[in-house]
């Protein structure tokens, strides 16, 4: 019954797997479904990325508000010609939903899905709603891989027919803590069967250095692909909110000084003396260097060994993608062909 | 034990707005060692309310007593008479208590003065915190000693998520990260290993999840009621 391969020798034939599997560097994006209907803004974001990436990441209820859901903007993005990674939190959904949910985004093509836990609802703009977290994202990963593998749902039922053959992937806080642990944890994802691993921001290359030596240590880099999760910052002010308020995001003082650099034309007003015209560009010198910053951190990421390609977060600014995979020296993504079937 | 604390006053009040005589009743086992609702808070509640209600107009008659245990017939049958009398039980022991007094007594209209909080322990003096969610299907044997359910935000099984920082969770720094809990006590006992296996998806079907439950010992069951 268990066949992890199908005869072609791809677990699904995704665009990103068979990047991955050809040996290429991948590149993954991400792309944030709006708080409406409209699919115009999906079409939108999918025009800034198609031809920069080799698979689009679309979030789940992001910080616990309420979007588009991720497989609605995948099926939108399937039309288009672009292939999503689905992004599937436990923090909604129990285990009845969230297997009735993939079936329904396999039937509707897409190859790719992200098992995440998902951030707690209390951070939304829903904080009073009951959450599920029926399973945790470990086990989220074991269920993908069981309707694939064996062809059974979490109860151990057989599928009555085709089963939905997932690329699956984890993610991994490599800074989050206890530290120590966190290798490990990342080694129980794999050995649950992800497949793909997307990381938490980085920009702290020795830390992220070390972290993947205790990887490469464990072997893990070689029973899943690992992917560095990477992001333009926009202005000091975003880099030290997030340096102080998102756990497992480490910045050094450095790069924060860095973009406090480019604003100095514009450092001697306060925010309310400065023209529209002034914030403006101050704003676009904030940005250029944020984006020279995450290409040098792809450079950077390139030479470690372990590492097989980057995950572009550019939260709300998918105009970014672009600069930055040209400038890292990514740009034409490759063309895999599919293995035929 | 069950940590329970006192409703805003002005709720207490709504509550027993349409009744002209009635009757705190307190319960003498957890909530009055969590301060909530004892024999001392029932004197007090009631004496507020009567003062309360004069202040607007409408005096009434408020009178209060505190059985041993609300949740045990027994102990609500020594006070019938009182709350016989009275138009309106305003209970605060726990909800056990409430829905008690609602079952003994058919015909009495019974409110509650408490919200019941959780299951759990004073950790210090004023300070109650979480400890068991009940689930029907107790793993601390898996988790040196330390409940995920109750205390990770997420009720994680394999934790930490990527959420625990300097110890707390991300949910905010006052709760401590279990997971980060589980992993310093196991590290200490030398049982780190534990934390390498994968625990798989929980049977909530002991938990509320497979609807109210109810244990039934035939041991102890009095034979003509077999």
């Amino acid at each position: 019954m268990a066949d992890p391969m199908a005869p072609n020798g791809y677990v699904s034939g995704s665009n990103l797997e068979r990047v991955l599997k050809s040996g290429n560097f991948a590149v993954t994006a991400e792309l944030g479904p709006p708080q409406s209907a409209d699919a115009e803004v999906i079409r939108k974001k999918a025009a800034l990325l198609r031809g920069f990436c080799d698979a689009v990441n679309i979030t789940d209820n992001q910080t616990a508000i309420v979007r588009m859901s991720s497989i609605g903007a995948g099926a939108l993005l399937v039309r288009e010609g672009l292939e999503p990674v689905i992004q599937m939190t436990c923090r909604d959904r129990n285990r009845l939903a969230i297997q009735s949910d993939l079936l329904g985004a396999y039937a509707l093509g897409m190859r790719n899905v992200l098992c995440l836990t998902g951030d707690h609802q209390t951070f939304g703009n829903h904080p009073q709603a009951k959450n599920v977290f029926d399973i945790d994202s470990i086990q989220l990963v074991q269920i993908v891989k069981n309707l694939r593998d064996q062809h059974i749902f979490q109860c151990g039922d057989p599928l009555k027919g085709l089963e939905p053959r997932f690329f699956i992937g984890a993610a991994e806080s490599p800074f989050a803590h206890p530290i120590e642990f966190r290798p490990y944890r990342l080694g129980k994802k794999i050995k649950a069967g992800a497949n793909f691993i997307q990381t938490q921001l980085v920009f702290d290359i020795p830390a992220f250095e070390a972290f993947m030596e205790k990887v490469r240590a464990l072997g893990l880099h070689q029973q899943a692909y690992l992917l560095a999760g990477v992001g333009p910052l926009k202005s000091p002010a975003m880099a030290k909110y997030m340096k102080e308020n998102v756990p497992g995001i480490l910045i050094p003082q450095e790069l924060i000084d860095r973009l406090e650099e480019a604003g100095r034309p514009w450092a001697g007003k306060s925010r309310d003396e400065l023209t529209k015209e002034e914030k403006k560009a101050r704003s676009e010198a904030w940005k250029q260097t944020g984006i020279e910053i995450c290409i040098e951190l792809i450079q950077k990421i390139l030479k470690i060994e372990g590492v097989a390609g980057v995950h572009i977060m550019a939260i709300e600014w998918e105009e970014a993608v672009e600069p930055i995979v040209k400038g890292a020296g990514l740009y034409p993504r490759p063309v895999i062909e599919p293995l035929p079937v | 034990m069950i940590i329970a604390e006192q409703k805003p006053f002005e709720e207490i009040k709504n509550l027993i707005e349409p009744a002209q005589r009635v009757l705190v009743v307190g319960c003498g086992t957890c909530v009055t060692v969590c301060f909530a609702g004892g024999a001392r808070e029932a004197a007090i509640l009631a004496a507020s309310l009567r003062m309360a209600s004069k202040l607007n107009g409408d005096p009434k008659e408020v009178t209060d007593v505190t059985v041993q245990r609300q949740c045990e017939w027994e102990y609500l049958d020594t006070i019938a008479e009182q709350i016989n009398e009275a138009d309106i039980v305003l209970s605060i022991g726990c909800g056990i208590g409430v829905q008690a007094i609602a079952e003994r007594y058919p015909k009495t209209w019974v409110v509650p003065g408490l919200n019941t909080a959780f299951l759990g322990l004073p950790a210090e003096q004023g300070v109650w915190v979480e400890r068991c969610a009940a689930c029907g299907d107790c793993i601390l044997g898996l988790t040196a000693g330390i409940c995920p359910i109750a205390r990770c935000s997420k009720s994680l099984l394999n934790g930490p998520c990527g959420g625990s920082q300097d110890g707390h969770c991300e949910v905010n720094e006052e709760i401590p990260c279990a997971w980060q809990l589980i992993y310093d006590r196991l590290q200490s006992l030398g049982k780190l290993e534990m934390l390498y296996e994968i625990r798989p998806p929980k049977n909530w079907r002991t938990s509320r999840d497979g609807g109210p439950r109810k244990i039934v010992r035939p041991d102890l069951r009095l034979s003509e009621e077999e």
